[in-house]
């Protein structure tokens, strides 16, 4: 509607006395000298001044220029970019819940203690898993939590061993979460169907190493078909199998980690379950396992006792708290609406339509774009900008010529193992008309790369800001606003 | 409910186009004998209204709505103007994913510089990072780096640090080979220095303390940073009430390296404990050791200002095991929330705020005071927290003032068991002299 908004700085638009908000005065007697020799600030120094009108223009203005899943694809490949019920949104901020507080006794809570519980139970059906915590805040932190339960069950063998096996396509967090644990990571090459190499497994697994980080469908959008062997072959060394869910979207109601041999798994309700990524989180990461990591699991966990929910913190194996209080809530009631809202069937029709959606994107743009992996494609598939790259062009600037066709660009650059990646990830919520919006759209720009390449480089043409000196930005640092002297 | 955008038609021919005769095809690089052939045992499909029915009904069984709280503890009732619900729930808000194309993340980026240098002005520290999960697992974190700074394997932790946040430092600590010893408090509710100067060594990273305490009490943050600078370890200042800012010295003009903390307190509702908003913020020559995403300022080609996510080399998607932390996702639409929140309310509001809250508090400690059988456990100068101890043991208090409708606080005994009969109250500018009064009246009876 607006061609150009330029909205400056909250602290450039501010000036001294102006007020957005103001409190009833104060109705009780003022205690004079209240906290003598405390230091006290003089001032808020250089705190925004603005009104409420000012405040509303300018946080209007500044969503716009936001790209969203409301106006349209989000094709991120492992990001999930799925519709965001507007009802879940609605009841996640039930007063019920939203002035609950953290510490009121159990008595008081037994609604959101049966959230939880309820949710719980649901996760543990659709993953096959014995047991889950809802505590984690992310898939990091679920992840990081997932290493922490293998450590302590390993110990509990008797040995906590030093090494995690990481396939090369893994997302980052897994090695980093893995070393945060106090492991040593090694890294598994894929095999040229872009999957793991059993004989690589095979010699890699020694009764040194704790576990393999697996992500399955992996980051290729490719099923680990050997997922069973795989399993077997980590089991018979002692070691356990960790699953990043993340890619979940695939599987839902078709088949169940728990099922192929996992042992402890994580799930980012911010991408199955369908709630807000909200520029970049909350998450939530909750963690299943199975029976013999139940008593590990951190405190407090989720009982029933006599027909009420109950917080038992007696759990001697546990491996502690790993966040305060019981996870993302508000998160955790929308991923509960979700499910609820879908039933069996339609929990099924998630990885149904997400796999159907991403073979369709796929076959429509083979021949245009280059195909490392032909392996066939569950909920993702990942071209890479090989066939472009003759004419100068790199997925760089494929991605930024994208948003001229008013589509998101895909996930750029990952997995490692493919150069150039573009991974796209539609998911099951994208009308086909919105499908083929991005196919057109990538069409129209493998031409360009052919006939006009310099259109692409210049890209995007049609936002607010070109392209960003991203170089610049690392070199000299400027990270706040500072007054000028 | 379904929220597929697929057609009977679209289905028959996008599967045509895809190769394949059925969905079923599409997975047939699943092994047959792992597949599950029945449906998932979950409840049927609700319509909306049905599922509006069913949560309304759970929410219903939370007995806590109908009493009037005076809880705090690290997660606190504050005014939230309309002003951040409505701007924070919009569609171009919440539903992004993390701003990876700046060209069409400007609105998510520019926020998060806001918040950054909002973070830095309330902390007088030179830089911010966009956010993490909370305050509880910010503390962690700010251990980590204290330990990636200083090479050195102990940290000192305050017992008034909260007793949750120790606990998951120690969760986060037990596999790398990090010490964590704790240090007492004394008759005022602060930092035993005595005690402090025995624990401190050439081996210490850092010193942990949270400021105004668990107990709401105010600590010495000039004292504590000295003696954590005495053997060359980090003052690490926890900020587990943010509207406390509005009033007191930045903690890192008094000499704090790192501060971080829960934000919750800027807009974020209650909501049983989360999501909420781990902030840090750190003197620049950390910059490198910083975890978590951090936004910075740059130009476009043609010379205008824009916002990037800078400096990720920090970060797990480049450095995977050498990251500075594994977090990923963060807290952005709460740090949007704060954001909004804190430039709403801005210099006079906050401040505002944080007088009502140390000024309220003030009277109801004095309130509670004179109910005899009620004492204050500490003499230390308090934010708007204060700890009493009774003549009877809490959980009778706790159900003689639940029976009058009233939460009166927060047992201690079972975090602190050398805290017999206390309880934690808080007082934020939510409550009025009438509802005070009501406790203090309420406790009078109770206890008589």
């Amino acid at each position: 509607m607006i061609k150009e908004i330029r909205e400056p700085l909250i602290f450039e638009i501010s000036a001294a006395g102006k007020r957005a908000a103001e409190l009833p005065a104060l109705d009780v007697p003022e205690t004079k000298s209240l906290l003598a020799g405390v230091p006290l600030r003089a001032e808020l120094e250089d705190f925004p001044e603005v009104s409420e009108t000012e405040i509303t223009r300018h946080f209007t203005r500044l969503s716009q220029k936001n790209y969203c899943v409301d106006l349209g694809l989000y094709p991120l490949g492992s990001c999930t970019m799925k519709y965001n019920p507007k009802v879940n949104e609605r009841l996640s901020a039930h007063p019920a819940f939203a002035a609950s507080h953290p510490l009121a006794s159990e008595d008081l809570v037994q609604g959101n203690l049966e959230v939880l519980k309820k949710l719980e139970v649901f996760l543990c059906e659709i993953a096959g898993m014995d047991a889950f915590t809802l505590h984690p805040a992310a898939g990091a932190h679920g992840e990081l939590v997932g290493m922490m339960l293998i450590r302590a069950a390993l110990e509990a063998r008797g040995n906590a061993r030093k090494y995690v096996l990481i396939p090369d396509s893994a997302h980052g967090t897994n090695p980093s979460s893995a070393h945060i644990c106090g492991y040593t990571v090694r890294e598994i090459k894929s095999n040229d169907k872009g999957t793991i190499d059993l004989a690589s497994l095979e010699a890699a697994m020694t009764d040194e190493v704790a576990a393999l980080m697996v992500t399955n469908p992996n980051t290729l959008g490719v099923f680990e078909s050997d997922i069973c062997r795989i399993a077997e072959i980590v089991h018979a060394k002692g070691g356990l199998v960790y699953m990043d869910g993340a890619n979940m979207n695939a599987l839902t109601g078709i088949v169940r980690p728990g099922d192929m041999g996992v042992d402890v798994l994580h799930i980012n309700l911010h991408k199955t379950f369908s709630t807000p990524h909200g520029g970049g989180g909350p998450g939530s990461g909750p963690v299943g396992v199975k029976k013999e990591l139940a008593p590990f699991l951190p405190v407090p966990v989720i009982a029933e006792k006599a027909g009420r929910y109950v917080l038992d913190f007696d759990r001697p194996r546990s491996i502690g708290r790993i966040r305060a209080h019981f996870g993302h809530f508000s998160v955790i009631v929308r991923a509960l609406c979700y499910i609820l809202s879908l039933g069996p069937r339609g929990v099924r029709e998630i990885a149904e339509f997400a796999v159907l959606n991403a073979n369709y994107i796929r076959k429509s743009l083979e021949g245009e774009y280059h195909l490392k992996y032909t392996t066939a494609s569950m909920h993702e598939c990942v071209f890479s900008d090989k066939l472009q790259k003759e004419h100068g062009v790199t997925n760089l600037d494929i991605a930024k010529r994208l948003i001229d066709y008013g589509v998101h660009p895909p996930t750029m650059s990952f997995p490692l193992i493919v150069q150039g990646a573009l991974m796209i990830e539609p998911t099951e919520t994208e009308s086909r008309r919105d499908l083929d919006i991005f196919i057109d759209a990538m069409k129209a720009i493998a031409r360009e790369a052919k006939e006009a390449p310099e259109i692409l480089k210049a890209a995007p043409h049609v936002t607010y800001v070109s392209r960003l000196d991203e170089v610049a930005a690392a070199k000299f640092p400027v990270l706040r606003w500072e007054k000028k002297a | 409910m379904s929220y597929l955008s697929l057609s009977d038609k679209d289905k028959k021919e996008m599967l045509a186009a895809a190769g394949v005769a059925k969905i079923d095809d599409l997975f047939c690089c699943i092994p047959e004998a792992v597949r599950l052939r029945r449906p998932l045992d979950l409840p049927a499909a609700q319509s909306e209204l049905e599922l509006v029915r069913t949560i309304e009904a759970i929410g219903r069984k939370n007995s806590a709505a109908g009493h009037l709280a005076f809880l705090g503890g690290g997660a606190y009732e504050h005014f939230i103007p309309t002003v951040v619900d409505s701007l924070s729930s919009r569609g171009e808000f919440v539903s992004p994913y993390t701003p990876y194309q700046p060209e069409v993340s400007q609105g998510t980026l520019q926020v998060i510089f806001e918040f950054q240098t909002l973070i830095c002005q309330l902390t007088g520290l030179d830089i911010a990072n966009a956010s993490l999960y909370d305050g509880s697992t910010g503390t962690a974190e700010a251990v980590l780096m204290a330990q990636r700074i200083t090479a050195r394997n102990k940290v000192v932790l305050s017992r008034g640090l909260h007793p949750q946040f120790r606990e998951v430092v120690r969760t986060y600590i037990k596999n790398l080979g990090v010490e964590a010893v704790e240090v007492g408090y004394g008759p005022d509710g602060r930092i035993d220095q005595g005690a402090l100067g025995r624990l401190l060594d050439d081996k210490t990273a850092a010193v942990v303390y949270q400021s105004p305490n668990f107990f709401g009490v105010i600590e010495d943050i000039q004292a504590l940073s000295g003696a954590a600078h005495g053997v060359k370890a980090l003052s690490v200042a926890v900020v587990a009430e943010a509207v406390s800012l509005g009033l007191l010295e930045a903690p890192g003009k008094l000499g704090a390296d790192i501060v971080t903390g829960e934000g919750q307190s800027f807009g974020i509702p209650l909501s049983f404990g989360g999501p909420y908003l781990g902030f840090m913020a750190c003197k620049k020559e950390f910059l490198r050791q910083m975890p978590g995403r951090i936004a910075g300022q740059t130009v476009d080609k043609d010379g205008r200002r824009g916002f990037v996510l800078t400096l990720s080399t920090r970060e797990q998607h480049i450095r995977r095991e050498r990251a500075t932390s594994n977090i990923c996702t963060n807290q952005a639409l709460c740090a949007l929330r704060a954001t909004i929140f804190m430039e709403t309310l801005g210099k006079q509001g906050l401040r505002e705020m944080a007088r009502q809250n140390a000024q309220k508090s003030a009277y109801a400690a004095g309130r509670l005071g004179a109910v005899p059988g009620v004492k204050k456990r500490f003499t230390g100068p308090s934010f708007n927290e204060f700890v009493v101890e009774l003549a009877k043991p809490w959980p009778a208090v706790d159900a003689g003032l639940k029976a009058k409708g009233l939460i009166g606080g927060y047992g201690l005994e079972p975090a602190y068991p050398e805290l017999k009969n206390a309880a934690l109250v808080c007082v934020t500018e939510m409550r009025t002299k009438n509802e005070i009064d009501r406790l203090a009246q309420a406790l009078q009876e109770v206890l008589s």
